[in-house]
């Protein structure tokens, strides 16, 4: 069965937080792989990860 | 010796700033870094051999911060409406589909190097309810794991998942509203 936008939003999310078992991968990679706003989510989630990261050097310059 | 204590009174700015991002209390976030301070100028010792005095007071103050995330708590009780997604039901419709989908952010590696969307990005950041930016900050920027967050919030894997998932919803809209859609 296909996964809404919704509960690829979430699984994303833990994708981030947690290793996701096999089936969940491959029913996400599924539903990215024909989802453009699905895509731009997960790439804006890493970009999000990245972000924050940096955001102690960033400020501490000012 | 004198070296060493101004080298470490040096890193005070920076790590005050590390501090208030996780901490919203202006008073803990000094408290933490004071409490480093001490313990970094009596552990000298420890610090010897390592070439990076910042990374060594910061791995020093995370224990501080997770210490007072700790405290504090222990005090607090979590309110029932923080396992609620319903906030996210109007981003979607009912079958699950995005109203309105995620389009690409333009060129998101060169907004690292500007200081203007890490304001941008703090602001939105300020805006999220205090336990979800909590968890969320002790994931993205103490880099602590899940298990350690829940350990330290009293909350289960799940419940932390979802505190996580609010966070990033709403952080991606603010940036969406604030900053892509300008």
């Amino acid at each position: 069965m296909m996964l809404s936008c919704k509960e690829v939003s979430r699984l994303v999310s833990q994708g981030l937080d947690r290793r996701l078992g096999v089936l969940e991968r491959l029913r996400l990679r599924l539903h990215l792989a024909i989802c453009d706003g699905c895509t731009n989510f997960s790439k804006q989630m890493a970009f999000l990860r990245k972000a924050l990261s940096r955001l102690a050097d960033h400020q501490s310059k000012t | 010796m004198e070296d060493f204590r101004s080298r470490v009174e040096g890193e005070r700015p920076y790590l005050l700033r590390y501090a208030s991002l996780q901490l919203r209390d202006p008073h803990a976030a000094e408290d933490a870094v004071q409490d480093t301070l001490v313990a970094a100028l009596a552990g000298e010792a420890g610090f010897a051999g390592r070439s990076n005095l910042r990374t060594w007071l910061t791995g020093i103050l995370k224990h501080k911060i997770v210490d007072a995330i700790r405290r504090s708590s222990r005090e607090a009780t979590l309110a029932p409406a923080e396992g609620d997604t319903s906030e996210l039901d109007a981003m979607f419709d009912a079958s699950g589909h995005w109203i309105d989908a995620p389009g690409a952010w333009a060129d998101p590696d060169a907004l690292l190097e500007q200081k203007h969307f890490f304001a941008a990005l703090e602001a939105c950041l300020a805006r999220l309810p205090q336990k979800i930016a909590q968890a969320f900050m002790m994931r993205e920027h103490l880099g602590l794991d899940t298990a350690e967050i829940c350990k330290e919030l009293a909350i289960t894997p799940t419940h932390c998942w979802v505190l996580l998932y609010r966070a990033r919803m709403a952080l991606r809209e603010c940036l969406e509203k604030d900053w892509f859609g300008r």
